[in-house]
């Protein structure tokens, strides 16, 4: 979820009034954002890397945190959020936004070149006219540029914005592909003029603009947008040139985005010209610009389409979703209050006709619609039900079978941990002395946590790690767990499945295994299990010696489970090998079982 | 030696011919000798024990004469040597009494002299007077005779002079108790078998009970073990059925996908997600066709829908993964639901839920684990409504013990709308968020098959934060892992949800009011 710090002395003066914390906090969390903090850049930076770090330089002008909701970029600023909350509180209309197209009638061109397909297809532009910028909405401007980049633009790799001062510039502009060593110009805010190689090299290590670099870096071919005198507006998605760069006595904006999803490249573009045509000597309007693609790849067209776009949502469906009775006329209120004007349908008395402005980009279905109705209405304001559903309750079996088993370990006096699923492959393997098969085991991808490699296949070696956790623990120490290891299997549909298992540990001064046998004999007894012949032919249980490299030798047996005249081994027991133990970290005597609890079901 | 029978005997013959021993001290044995205080004290415990004695403790004070101070006692004070030396006639060389006294020449001719016993006569020593009284010798021999001085004053000099020391004495003035005898009876310890076969408990006494516990040896169930259980108990009584939730690995499709969460969302991006090495894909979808309408609905839409707009590739949706949330169960279940109701002709409401692991790719640290528990809960039925949900979980909630829950809307990719859950924490003094629920999108329920009347409403929860709240940790890793403390484990209470949950959860006034 997003965070944006506003301006607090803006934001009151633009919703026209002053609140409490409180107040305001109420007000956000029934729209749906939520308030976490009244406070200043420098009290942030305070508490971030104390107080003798932080100079008079930093800004002690009072900030309010804003949290929003991750579809919402039509609130990820200050201009945004008063605009959003004065209507919800029916104190302002919607804004309306036009494209004006100027006096001559002669469009700016972006033409969008065929290498461009290679690296990053596509292209959007707009144009703000005698914008008045201040030192405050300029900030806003460069702000919201940012969080539309770490959000929906996924940080550059779908959008990449690029705003320029069309007064240094001049069209039409071309969109190109080329190789970085053909490319040269000065990036924003240096002097030095260079080649994009070596622009490369330049930004590997700042802080800021080092992790966008990836997005192009071994292309053959990075996109590059030029004026008509050749003079470089940006290259996307890493860096604007210097020359074209915004001040705060710029007048005219020329924005373009580019991106892989041409949607999101849509949006964002939307978003930027709805949040600052407001400043435009004519409000909300916005001169469109020809977009042309060499290559027919898309249509010709103009950009931004800034029309509403027409929907409709059924009475009958919304008020049947929110529990409530409300008229065509209500439901428009509502849905007003919310920035989506609506009125009710002329041929159907169970629609409303709603224009859903490019701003709510979030509205997909008459579903968002109908929220919008239940937050307009209040969610705390509905009328509680309670669904007369009748269902039978029921567990999952195989969780009844584990729950059993669990409550006899327990009565037989272990105690029960719940060590992690997650381990390195040498806990679950090498520190056994067991050797990886090589076709069992889920192993992971990218962990941020080194030592998470694969899923257990195997309880031991978290209750070994629980057991070296309390070895100050008075002895002897009985614990067991009953959990899930997975382990892969190409049959099913995940190419994997989860077995449950049962775990015991004991550890003495002396091994216990005698101990460790009888629990096993017990467990077995409880699931209904009997001790019986292994050269016979009943249902049952026996143990047979073994040599299990993870047991100390000829201390250790396996068990076998006849059922239905089928036998497998379902598991050992033994007293564990030292150099398991030393592994481990541990320095009593251990006998441990482990068998497969499924069988059982 | 007088054995303790023989004190005791003693202790009560003296107590039976005289009423009352003023002093322990007193007491001689048999053949004249005193009594070891420590045996006295050991005899009148027992005594005492049995009620057949009262004693108070009588404590003073008594000087003994350290080893000079017996000297002094035994061969006269240092000045009494060195005027026994000087002859009444010639005197002594000074030389002379040094060789004749040692040490005591030195100490002695200096109190001699104060005293006006000496004087010098050039290099020779002469008495002053003819005889004398040694009254230090004499005063220590009070003191060895008595076990003190009649002046404190000397007794104070002779402490300084470390001709004396000061020992406290411990004696006892005994009494008859209420149960005194001279016959000692033998008491018992405990009742045994013996005792009820042969009656004898009847007239046995009893020594006096000092009360203490011994722990027992029993096991114990982990801690957030114990508030699943109380979890799945509010689940059962509500007419719950529990999901299948043992798959850790999980496709993306299910995930995700299913979800209508859109492939480009931040949540499949490999920082926040376990994604597989191996096995690291699968294409084993069991349904073609529903893969196709997902792809369908997410790229151009459907049911009413105009999707996401974007190329929906099947790679990403094979990619396998450490499930991210529950909910992966909960889509494949609601679509086997969708199957079931085509089969069947005719729906039927469900109710589903579990609790279980689910794992982000997160750093570690004190309040996040990269697994941990969710508790999930799902309702399909006809027509539902926001109301239903929020009545639903007015009665959820109050089985947890937490009466008092409002709602904020929210946003989450598969649930429109999505409400947060808050309650209100007196102690922290502020609304906190207890969970997240919403209505399923039809974009999702549509494309498994269920009819557009069929609504879904579905709530989740952590397992950590509300048994961490319980139990008073502030450290997840201490709760769920390797890094538990066994003995926490083995001394938490019993988890009873409605009765301390509550209170602890959103503070004591709120319930108790």
């Amino acid at each position: 979820m997003p965070t944006v710090n506003v301006d607090k002395e803006e934001l009151y003066t633009a919703l026209g009034r002053d609140y409490t914390f409180d107040e305001f906090m109420d007000l956000c969390f029934n729209f749906g954002i939520e308030l976490e903090e009244d406070t200043s850049p420098k009290e942030m930076a305070i508490r971030e890397v104390g107080a003798h770090k932080v100079d008079d330089s930093v800004s002690d002008r009072p900030i309010l945190k804003i949290d929003i909701p991750a579809n919402r970029y039509d609130l990820l600023c200050h201009e945004g959020i008063s605009r959003s909350l004065l209507v919800f509180q029916g104190k302002a209309k919607p804004p309306v936004f036009k494209t004006i197209v100027p006096a001559d009638g002669k469009l700016q061109k972006l033409i969008i070149k065929p290498e461009t397909a290679a690296i990053r297809p596509f292209a959007v532009a707009a144009i703000l006219r005698n914008v008045k910028f201040t030192e405050l909405n300029y900030k806003n401007f460069i702000d919201l540029q940012d969080k539309l980049h770490m959000n929906i633009c996924r940080k550059r790799t779908l959008v990449a914005i690029g705003t320029h001062d069309l007064d240094t510039i001049q069209g039409p502009f071309t969109y190109e592909a080329l190789a970085p060593k053909d490319i040269q110009f000065v990036p924003l805010n240096q002097e030095k003029n260079m080649n994009a190689e070596e622009l490369m090299t330049f930004y590997e290590n700042d802080k800021h603009l080092g992790k966008f670099l990836p997005i192009i870096r071994d292309s053959p071919v990075y996109p590059i947008i030029y004026d008509k005198n050749r003079q470089v507006l940006s290259l996307p998605p890493i860096i604007n040139s210097n020359h074209s760069k915004i001040t705060l006595d710029t007048k005219n904006v020329f924005i373009e985005c580019t991106a892989t999803d041409l949607t999101k490249g849509k949006i964002v573009l939307n978003t930027m010209v709805a949040m600052f045509s407001e400043y435009c000597a004519e409000p909300f309007t916005v001169e469109p610009v020809e977009v042309i693609y060499e290559d027919n790849r898309q249509p010709a067209g103009v950009t931004p389409d800034l029309t509403s776009r027409i929907t409709t949502a059924k009475v009958d469906y919304i008020n049947s979703c929110t529990g409530l009775k409300l008229s065509p006329d209500e439901i428009c209120d509502l849905l007003n209050k919310m920035s989506l004007e609506a009125t009710p349908s002329k041929e159907d008395k169970n629609e409303v006709v709603v224009q859903v402005p490019v701003t709510r980009s979030d509205v997909l279905h008459q579903c968002d619609i109908m929220e919008d109705v239940a937050i307009a209405y209040g969610f705390n304001n509905l009328p509680h039900t309670a669904p007369s559903v009748s269902t039978i309750g029921k567990p999952y079996p195989l969780n009844k079978l584990a729950d059993t088993a669990r409550i006899e370990l327990a009565l037989a006096g272990w105690s029960e941990v719940s060590p992690l699923t997650l381990c390195s492959h040498d806990e679950n393997f090498a520190f056994l002395r067991q050797k990886d098969p090589g076709n069992i085991a889920v192993r992971l991808a990218h962990p941020k946590t080194i030592e998470y490699q694969v899923v257990r296949t195997s309880l031991l070696p978290g209750v070994l790690k629980t057991l070296k956790e309390n070895k100050k623990h008075s002895l002897p120490i009985k614990v067991f767990e009953v959990g899930d290891t997975a382990i892969k299997d190409d049959t099913q549909e995940r190419r994997s499945r989860n077995v449950r298992k049962v775990c015991a540990t004991y550890s003495n001064k002396t091994s216990g295994l005698e101990q460790i046998h009888g629990l096993l004999d017990r467990t077995l007894q409880m699931l209904h299990c009997q001790p019986v012949d292994k050269n016979g032919t009943a249902s049952g249980y026996w143990i047979q010696d073994s040599e299990n490299p993870t047991y100390f030798p000829s201390r250790s047996a396996d068990i076998y489970l006849r059922q239905k005249g089928e036998t497998k081994v379902i598991g050992s027991f033994g007293i564990l090998h030292p150099e398991v133990l030393e592994k481990f970290g541990l320095n009593f005597p251990t006998s441990a079982m482990e068998f497969d609890l499924e069988p059982f079901l | 030696m007088a054995t303790s029978e023989d004190i005791q005997t003693l202790i009560l013959t003296t107590l039976d011919t005289q009423g009352a021993i003023e002093n322990t001290d007193s007491l001689k044995t048999a053949d004249g000798n005193a009594i070891p205080y420590l045996a006295v004290v050991g005899v009148l415990n027992s005594l005492a024990s049995k009620e057949m004695i009262t004693y108070t403790t009588i404590e003073r004070d008594q000087f003994n004469l350290t080893q000079e101070g017996n000297d002094i006692a035994d061969s006269g004070s240092h000045e009494a040597k060195v005027f026994n030396a000087v002859d009444p006639v010639n005197g002594i060389a000074i030389a002379e009494l040094a060789k004749l006294l040692g040490a005591s020449a030195k100490i002695g001719q200096g109190k001699a002299f104060k005293n006006k016993w000496i004087k010098k006569d050039g290099d020779k020593l002469v008495r002053e007077v003819e005889s004398i009284v040694d009254q230090t010798q004499l005063d220590a021999l009070e003191i060895r005779n008595t076990g003190t001085h009649s002046k404190p004053a000397t007794l104070k000099d002779l402490q300084a002079r470390k001709h004396v020391e000061k020992v406290k004495l411990i004696s006892y003035k005994v009494a008859k108790g209420p149960k005194f005898s001279l016959k000692i009876e033998k008491q018992a310890t405990d009742l045994t078998a013996e005792m009820l076969a042969d009656g004898s408990w009847k007239t046995q006494t009893f020594k006096k009970y000092n009360f203490a516990g011994n722990p027992p040896e029993g096991g114990h169930l982990h801690p957030l073990m114990k508030v699943r259980e109380e979890f799945r108990k509010i689940f059962f009584e509500l007419g719950f059925e529990e999901m299948p939730t043992n798959k850790y690995v999980e496709s993306s499709f299910w995930n995700f996908d299913a979800l209508f969460q859109p492939q480009q969302h931040p949540a499949r991006d490999a920082h926040d997600t376990f994604f597989l090495l191996d096995p690291a894909t699968s294409s084993n979808f069991p349904d073609k066709e529903y893969v196709q309408r997902v792809k369908e609905v997410h790229s151009h839409g459907g049911y009413g829908s105009i999707g996401y707009g974007y190329d929906w590739k099947i790679e990403e949706a094979e990619k396998l993964l450490l499930r991210t949330h529950t909910t992966s169960v909960s889509s494949n279940m609601l679509y086997r639901l969708a199957q079931e109701t085509k089969a069947r002709g005719s729906f039927k409401p469900a109710k589903f839920f579990s609790i279980d692991r689910v794992y982000r790719n997160e750093t570690v640290d004190a309040t996040h684990l990269a697994e941990f528990h969710q508790v999930e809960g799902v309702i399909a039925d006809k027509n539902l409504t926001l109301g239903d949900l929020i009545g639903f979980m007015e009665v959820f909630f109050e089985k947890m013990g937490v009466p008092n829950i409002k709602f904020k809307p929210a946003f989450n990719p598969y649930t429109e709308p999505s409400m947060e859950i808050f309650s209100w924490h007196p102690g922290l003094e502020k609304w906190v968020e207890l969970g997240n629920s919403g209505m399923f999108r039809p974009e999702m329920l549509e494309a498994m098959g269920l009819d557009p009347d069929v609504r879904v409403i579905a709530w989740g929860l952590g397992l950590e934060r509300p048994t961490m709240i319980k139990y008073g940790l502030d450290n997840i890793r201490e709760l769920l892992g390797h890094k538990v403390d066994l003995d926490m484990i083995q001394s938490n209470p019993a988890c009873r949800l409605d009765k301390k949950m509550g209170k602890e959860l959103v503070g004591k006034d709120a319930v108790d009011a």
